[in-house]
């Protein structure tokens, strides 16, 4: 419990209004997309990074731990207040600050919608392209804390490929500017790139300077169905081999087209066992041509079925196929521990080969979808809790998992981060010198521990 | 039984994802997480483990809920928020009894007598009215109000209801549909011309149209409020008033009674009461809007609805969005000689109204509006057209704060223009 005179200065330093403590109120911000739940002392909501600086001074000095948080919508509980202390919201900061359209580059406060920044761009012909699956509710600010992905980065890259500069506050309360607005600059370490994915551990972000591209001219839509999963992991390959880099390469294995069909019929031929959604994107003459040559490339092999769409409805309608994977997974099991492995993207079919055996030998049901053109697949292992020692099984199906990733020369996680459900296996994928080299990093910049601590690494 | 109980393996549901961020129209606009749906669901499951009690903050989180169906339309795990919140507010008011507000909506709604008596029924939706009505629209009452003190501009009811002026059963065509009619008592009371115009138009098809006399009120200012024994009551009066006619469909033309016969009647009412439920799905089965109806009847708007020259765009009642009703209002207005559709931007998000909500928390709503009012403004109608007149006294409210001179209407006024 924090004492009621920290309270009162934290309510001087944002305004009573934005400090809250009743009950319902820190239960509200103790939960995120991982189902943990523990609860903070209090809601701080700051509105500047002034504000900002102040609070994490005052917790320096009085020693309480501050949880930066965003929409709360991560999957490793990087925004959860373990052991108590204050969960800091940046959704009030929430501005567009500028979109510069003859530098391509825009400036937002922490608290924007990623959806919202897109809309924003896109009306002035220009694109934002990383695209997690919560664009329409999770933050910038989470998104680069978090590095976040989508099925746009086989193309685009990721979050991080996108930041230039930011505005951070450190642990300790300075507040610091990194990187910078122009594409070149070699001045002093990368410090851009290290706060990127760096899960509100090491500093919090009050402002970000996003790179721009132009919005291409038009996209076309693809959903393939092939009778094999290795048919769908070579057209994978033969398209990239083949000079063509879509915009999306969505997989879905047979497990899930199972899910799908059962319940929502949208009458997939029962000899489907896999399914790549593509989008490729650009001029409208060169994409009506990328689409004809990738027909023909996937062709011969063990295609069952190629719907191409005409026009956007028909484009939404084929990628709710994709959508509606999440709704129709909870009839398989109730919970799913939803990992995101990533393998170099022509050990596909191995990896889904040895998830499927995983599967066998714990007897618990696990469905893949996901990324497969940058070979991150979405690893769902559903459970029931209600089942006695089924959880425990699934943490011995996940710890396999990702080795068989890290076999594979891949990794445990592409987007979703460490923070507390991924430690557990974390001496899996870095070696001791590695995690020691890190909590340098961390050690030298929050000296006192309290921003975001026992995130990532457990607490010593 | 606890009324959460009701509701256990719903909310394990809920994976708090954070998807009903986005489409919540009370946290769109509050933005914090005790009012967006997976919120409320965190508080119904701390309230199951005891952790949390039903005071006052439990209370006024409940409240921040406009029952839209929004985040329940969107929720990638089908969530029925709805459903749960509609539980936590029975269980409120079965532990601290119903707000001052609530009883009486209760007894007003309960008492058909005292809703025709005028007097009551404005008294009751004063607070509703809580707008300054423009002088030029003349009739302009002011009513001392018990549950909220002081005076208020309300604006003016029907001198004579509609269910009042017409004959229950009015033959049609033999071998042309039969269709009951659920009025509502925004129709009934105050936009009289909605019922005229539903009216006119199914006479014109052909159609035997019934108005049941014994209908009452959906009961959803009930249920908003956690009084599920008046919406039970209400719901048992109006299966037995509406299976006394032999009909192909029951229309509603206001999308809150709709919203309560099709979905919430069987959800809420069906589960707590088993004996009901077979009845109460028959009604739903049978529910349609009355758009939705005639264009499936073969309406032909250039034979009703031609007109002079109206630039028109639509609003979305979350009531209708939420049951897939989105494209046949359009599609009608579209085909009406005189009307120019203009889309707004944003037409399917929430005016901001939630029925009582309004009552309580009505600076939210109006909040809730002004990027609604914006919109309209700037689609350059002079006329939005919707499918609720819940909506259309809390769009004219909101045009009325911007100042802006756009008509409001429902969609079947102008679609039976000629007719009149």
């Amino acid at each position: 419990m924090l004492e009621s005179r920290i309270i009162e200065k934290l309510k001087a330093i944002v305004g009573a209004e934005n400090v809250a403590t009743d009950r319902q109120d820190l239960i509200c911000y103790g939960y995120d997309a991982t189902q943990f739940e523990f609860l903070p002392d209090a809601v701080v909501h700051p509105g500047s990074a002034a504000e900002v600086a102040e609070v994490l001074r005052l917790a320096n000095t009085q020693g309480f731990p501050v949880f930066p948080r965003g929409a709360g919508s991560g999957f490793t509980g990087g925004a959860l207040p373990k052991g108590g202390g204050i969960v800091l919201v940046t959704t009030r900061m929430n501005r567009i600050l500028r979109i510069d359209t003859e530098n391509l580059i825009a400036e937002v406060e922490p608290g924007v919608v990623t959806e919202e920044f897109q809309l924003a761009v896109e009306k002035l012909g220009l694109f934002y392209p990383p695209d997690p699956a919560s664009l329409k509710f999770s933050t910038l600010g989470g998104n680069v804390a978090e590095n976040a992905g989508g099925p746009r980065c086989v193309k685009y890259g990721v979050t991080r490929d996108f930041v230039m500069g930011l505005e951070v506050v450190l642990p300790t309360g300075e507040i610091i500017r990194t990187g910078g607005e122009t594409y070149k600059g070699v001045v002093g370490y990368d410090l851009t790139r290290l706060l990127c994915g760096s899960e509100g551990t090491l500093g919090v972000i009050t402002k970000i300077i996003f790179k721009l591209l132009p919005l291409p001219e038009a996209k076309k839509t693809m959903l393939t169905i092939f009778d094999s999963i290795d048919g769908a992991a070579r057209a994978v390959s033969t398209i990239i081999g083949n000079k063509i880099i879509p915009t999306t390469l969505e997989f879905m294995d047979h497990a899930t087209l199972q899910c799908v069909e059962k319940r929502f019929s949208l009458g997939i031929p029962e000899t489907g066992r896999a399914v790549l959604l593509i989008e490729v994107d650009g001029d409208r003459e060169l994409i009506e041509k990328q689409a004809a040559r990738i027909q023909e490339l996937v062709a011969p092999l063990g295609l069952v079925e190629c719907k191409v769409a005409k026009d956007a409805a028909e484009a939404e309608a084929l990628w709710k196929v994709r959508r509606l994977v999440s709704p129709s997974l909870r009839d398989v099991n109730p919970t799913k521990y939803n990992e995101d492995i990533v393998v170099p993207r022509s050990r596909v079919p191995d990896v889904i080969r040895r998830i499927d055996a995983i599967a066998g030998k714990y007897a618990i049901p696990i469905v893949n979808f996901g990324h497969a053109g940058d070979g991150n697949i979405h690893v769902n292992v559903m459970i029931d809790k209600e089942i006695p020692g089924m959880e425990e099984k699934a943490h011995g199906a996940i710890r396999e998992i990702f080795q068989a990733a890290l076999d594979l020369g891949g990794t445990m996680s592409g987007e979703h981060g460490v923070g507390l459900a991924k430690q557990p296996y974390i001496d899996l994928e870095l070696k001791p010198e590695q995690v020691a080299a890190m909590q340098a990093i961390k050690k030298a910049l929050d000296p006192n521990n309290i921003l975001n601590p026992g995130k990532m690494f457990p607490l010593e | 039984m606890d009324p959460l109980k009701r509701v256990e393996q719903e909310l394990k549901k809920c994976v708090k994802c954070g998807a009903c961020r986005a489409h919540c129209p009370a946290f769109q606009e509050l933005r914090r997480e005790p009012a967006v749906a997976r919120g409320k669901v965190a508080l119904a499951q701390h309230l199951m483990k005891g952790d949390i009690s039903l005071d006052d903050q439990t209370y006024l989180a409940m409240s921040k809920c406009l029952l839209c169906g929004s985040c329940v339309e969107k929720c990638p795990n089908d969530v029925p928020t709805d459903e749960i919140v509609i539980a936590a507010r029975e269980a409120l008011a079965a532990q601290r009894g119903l707000t001052t507000f609530h009883r009486a909506v209760g007894r007003v709604i309960r008492n058909r007598r005292l809703m025709n008596m005028g007097a009551a029924m404005a008294a009751l939706l004063g607070p509703l009215f809580f707008r300054k009505v423009p002088r030029t629209s003349g009739l302009r009452l002011r009513f001392p109000l018990p549950f909220i003190g002081g005076k208020r501009h309300i604006p003016q009811l029907a001198k004579k209801p509609f269910m009042d002026r017409h004959p229950e059963v009015i033959e049609g065509e033999p071998g042309k549909p039969r269709i009951v009619y659920f009025v509502g008592c925004m129709t009934n009371f105050v936009y009289t011309e909605i019922g005229e115009a539903a009216l006119a138009l199914f006479r014109h098809l052909g159609c035997t149209v019934i108005i049941p006399k014994e209908q009452q009120c959906c009961g959803l200012p009930g249920m908003s409020g956690g009084d599920l024994a008046t919406v039970r009551e209400l719901a048992e009066k109006n299966l037995a008033a509406l299976e006394k006619f032999e009909a192909d469909y029951i229309v509603t033309a206001c999308a809150t009674c709709g919203g309560a016969l099709h979905k919430l009647y069987p959800l809420v009412v069906g589960k707590r009461h088993p004996e009901l439920k077979a009845r109460l799905d028959a009604l739903a089965a049978k529910n349609i809007d009355a758009a939705v109806l005639l264009q499936k009847l073969g309406l032909h708007p250039e034979e009703t609805g031609a007109g002079e020259q109206l630039a028109v765009t639509y609003h979305d009642p979350c009531h209708l969005r939420t049951r897939a009703v989105t494209r046949q209002p359009r599609e009608l207005l579209r085909e009406t000689p005189g009307v120019e559709f203009l889309e707004m931007e944003g037409a399917d998000k929430c005016c901001g109204l939630g029925g009582t909500f309004n009552v309580y928390h009505y600076d939210t709503s109006l909040a809730i509006n002004a990027p609604k009012a914006a919109a309209i403004e700037k689609s350059g109608a002079s006329v939005v057209a919707t499918g609720c007149p819940g909506c259309m006294m809390q769009l004219a409210d909101g045009l009325h704060h911007r100042g802006a001179k756009t008509r409001v209407m429902h969609t079947l006024e102008i679609l039976a223009r000629r007719l009149r």
